[in-house]
C-alpha cells in the first residue's frame, strides 16, 4: 500500500503540488497525464529519486519520505528500460540481489524464476544492446521485480514500443500483475493503456491530481474541463467481439451490433476518434460502414469546433465544425446518421 | 574517358583540397619524427640503451609519470566525477582553470611550484618535516608531471561521465545499491574506457615533461633533461641517438595503450 500526502515537489519551471493519493496492496494504479505533466517527476519521488519540498510517503505503513532510495523496496522501470549495459542480462537480473547479500543458490534460483516468469530464459547470456524492445522491456520488469519490491514504479513502459510488441508486452504485464498480485503504480498518457490495464486511475493535469476513479468513472463522469478534454480525444467502449455469419467480424456495444477489423475475440475494449465518425442527415450506405441513426443529446462548443453527443446507443462523441453545423441545421434532440469505418474502431 | 576523370574530380573539389591540405601537416608531424629515428643505426641506439645513464633517465622518467598519474586518479576522477553531475555557479570558471596548465608556459609553471614547494613557503618546509623535499628530488619531478598533465585526464575523465546516463546510476539506487556502490559498480565501469584513455594522455605527457621539471628538479635526471645536457655539452651526435630513443619508446607506449583503450570503439 502507498499513501502519498500533501506532496509538493518542485521541478524548477513548475510544480507538482499538493499530491493526495492512496494505492491499495496489489493494485494495479496508473497514474494518466499529458507529456510534460511531471509524471516522471512523480514516480521518482516515490521511489527516493527526487528531492521533495514538503508532504509524506507512506509504503506499506511505513513512513519513507526522507529515506535514502536503497532502503526503500521500490521496483523502477524507466520508458527505455536503463539496462547496465557493462553486464549480462544475468548480471543485470543479479544486481539487486547481490546487494541484498542472499546466499548464491538462492539468487540464482529467484534469476531463474524471473527469467521463466518473463520469458526470457534464453536471453541470460546476452548483453543487453543486442536485445529488441520487447526483450528489453521484459529484462527491465524482470530486474525490477528481483528484489521484491513493495511497490512497483512503471514510467511509460510501452511507449517506446512499437505497436505489435506493445500490445503484447501490453499483456505481459497485465499476466504478471494477476499472478503476483504486485502493488502496481503505471504512468502513462495513453488513455486506452490506462483502461485496458488500470483497476484505477489518477489524471494529472497542470501539476495537480484531478481526477481518481475507476476507468468508467473517469470517461463517463469526468469532473473536471481537463478530464473532460482528455476523456473525450476518443470514444471508448466496452463490448464482446465475435465473429458474424456472413464471415465479419461484429462488436457489440450495449445491444448494437459494429463491424470491425480485428484478430482478438471475447471481452475487449475499443476507441473511435470523433474526428473519424462522418455526421449526415440521411443514411450513408456502403457495406465497408457503421451506420447508425442516433439522437444528439448534447452539444459542446469548443470554437471553431463542435462536440456532438449522439446517442444511437451507444454514446458516440462526434467532431462537427461550426459550419456544418449551421448547413445541416443540427441541434439537440434532432435526429442524425453516425457514419464510421470498420477500420475505424481501434480494438484492445 | 579524361571528361569522366575530370568531372570526377571537379564533383569532389572540397574533399580533395582538404586531403592534400592534411597531407601537408601529417608529413609535418612524420617526416621529422622518422629522420630521427631511421638516420640512427640500429647498433648505436643498441649502445645507447646499453649506456646505464641513458637507461635510468628513462626508467626516472617513465615511473615519475607513472606515478604522477596514479596521483591524478586518485584526487581527480572524483573530481571529475562531480563536475560531470553537478552544475553550480562558477562551474565554467572552475572548468577552465582546470585546464589553465595546459596553456600556460611550462617553465613558469615550473616557478610556480618552486614558490609553493620549495623551502621558502610553509608547504615546502611542512613536506620537509615530514621528509619530503621536492627541489632537486624525484617528488618534485612528480609534482611538476603532475600539475602540467593532470587536466587531460579529468577532461577525459569528465567526457566519460557525462556519457554514462544518470537513471542508470539511480535505477542502481533502487536495486539497493549505495551511492559508493553505485558508483564502483555502475558510474566507474561504464566510464573506465575514457578514464584509461585520459591516463595514457597524462602518463605520455607526464613522459615528455621538460620545463617545469627543470625548474624544480633538474637533478635526478629524467630523460628529456638528459637529451638537452648531452645537446649542451657535447653536441647533436651525442644527443640525438638518445632523443631518438625516448621518441620510440614514447610511441610505442602511446599507440599500444591507446590501442587498448579505445578496443572495440569505432574510429
Amino acid at each position: 500500500m502507498i499513501e502519498i500526502k500533501n506532496l509538493t515537489v518542485n521541478l524548477g519551471d513548475f510544480l507538482l503540488e499538493e499530491i493526495e493519493l492512496r494505492v491499495e496492496k496489489g493494485e494495479y494504479f496508473i497514474i494518466l497525464g499529458p507529456t510534460g505533466a511531471g509524471k516522471t517527476v512523480l514516480l521518482e519521488s516515490i521511489a527516493g529519486l527526487h528531492p521533495i519540498k514538503s508532504g509524506k510517503i507512506w509504503l506499506d505503513g511505513r513512513e519513507v519520505t526522507r529515506l535514502e532510495p536503497e532502503k526503500r523496496g521500490v521496483g523502477f522501470v524507466y520508458q527505455d528500460y536503463a539496462l547496465f549495459p557493462h553486464l549480462s542480462v544475468k548480471d543485470n537480473l543479479l544486481f539487486g540481489l547481490k546487494r541484498r547479500r542472499q546466499p548464491k543458490e538462492e539468487r540464482e534460483m529467484v534469476v531463474e524464476w524471473l527469467a521463466e516468469l518473463l520469458g526470457i530464459s534464453q536471453l541470460l547470456e546476452r548483453s543487453p544492446d543486442t536485445l529488441s524492445g520487447g526483450e528489453r522491456q521484459k529484462v527491465a520488469l524482470a530486474r525490477a521485480l528481483s528484489i521484491s519490491p513493495d511497490v512497483l514504479l512503471l514510467d511509460e513502459p510501452l511507449s517506446a514500443l512499437d505497436p505489435q510488441t506493445r500490445e503484447g508486452v501490453q499483456q505481459e504485464l497485465r499476466q504478471i500483475h494477476h499472478r503476483l498480485k504486485q502493488t502496481t503504480i503505471h504512468v502513462t498518457h495513453d488513455f486506452e493503456e490506462a483502461i485496458a490495464l488500470g483497476d484505477r486511475i489518477a489524471v494529472l493535469g497542470e501539476g495537480r491530481i484531478l481526477q481518481v476513479g475507476t476507468p468508467d468513472e473517469i470517461f463517463h463522469h469526468p469532473n473536471s474541463e481537463f478530464v473532460a478534454r482528455f476523456a473525450m480525444t476518443r470514444n471508448i467502449f466496452a463490448g464482446e467481439v465475435r465473429d458474424g455469419a456472413r464471415g465479419e467480424v461484429t462488436l457489440t456495444v450495449e445491444g448494437t451490433e459494429l463491424e470491425v477489423v480485428t484478430e482478438l475475440r471475447g471481452r475487449v475494449h475499443a476507441s473511435l476518434r470523433p474526428e473519424d465518425i462522418l455526421i449526415s442527415k440521411e443514411p450513408l450506405s456502403s457495406s465497408a460502414r457503421n451506420s447508425l441513426r442516433g439522437t444528439i443529446t448534447s452539444i459542446a462548443d469548443r470554437g471553431a469546433t463542435l462536440y456532438l453527443t449522439v446517442s444511437a446507443p451507444p454514446d458516440f462523441v462526434c467532431l462537427v465544425t461550426r459550419r456544418s453545423l449551421d448547413e445541416m441545421n443540427l441541434a439537440e434532440g434532432g435526429e442524425v446518421y453516425v457514419t464510421f469505418k470498420a477500420s475505424a474502431i481501434h480494438i484492445f | 574517358m579524361i571528361r569522366n576523370v575530370l568531372r570526377w574530380i571537379a564533383q569532389r573539389r572540397l574533399t580533395i583540397t582538404f586531403l592534400l591540405l592534411g597531407m601537408v601537416i601529417l608529413l609535418f608531424i612524420l617526416i621529422p619524427l622518422a629522420k630521427m629515428i631511421f638516420t640512427q643505426s640500429p647498433s648505436i641506439l643498441w649502445d645507447t640503451l646499453l649506456d646505464g645513464e641513458v637507461r635510468s633517465a628513462i626508467w626516472l622518467s617513465l615511473y615519475s609519470a607513472l606515478i604522477a598519474t596514479a596521483v591524478g586518479l586518485v584526487f581527480g576522477v572524483p573530481l571529475a566525477y562531480f563536475l560531470a553531475r553537478h552544475s553550480f555557479p562558477g562551474k565554467r570558471l572552475v572548468e577552465a582553470l582546470i585546464d589553465v596548465p595546459i596553456v600556460v608556459p611550462h617553465i613558469a609553471a615550473g616557478i610556480a611550484l618552486l614558490f609553493i614547494f620549495g623551502q621558502s613557503f610553509f608547504t615546502g618546509r611542512a613536506f620537509h618535516a615530514v621528509g619530503i623535499d621536492f627541489v632537486f628530488a624525484v617528488p618534485g619531478i612528480i609534482i611538476a608531471m603532475l600539475f602540467v598533465s593532470v587536466p587531460f585526464l579529468i577532461d577525459s575523465a569528465k567526457q566519460g561521465f557525462e556519457k554514462v546516463d544518470e537513471r542508470l546510476e539511480k535505477v542502481a539506487r533502487t536495486l539497493g545499491a549505495s551511492p559508493w556502490q553505485t558508483f564502483v559498480r555502475v558510474s566507474l565501469p561504464l566510464a573506465k574506457r575514457s578514464i584509461f584513455g585520459g591516463s595514457v594522455m597524462m602518463w605520455a605527457r607526464g613522459i615528455s615533461e621538460f620545463g617545469a621539471v627543470l625548474v624544480l628538479a633538474s637533478y635526478p635526471t629524467i630523460a628529456p633533461i638528459l637529451v638537452y645536457d648531452r645537446l649542451e655539452g657535447y653536441g647533436l651526435d651525442y644527443a640525438l641517438p638518445v632523443a631518438a630513443l625516448l621518441v620510440i619508446i614514447c610511441i610505442i607506449i602511446f599507440v599500444v595503450l591507446r590501442t587498448i583503450a579505445y578496443r572495440g570503439e569505432r574510429a
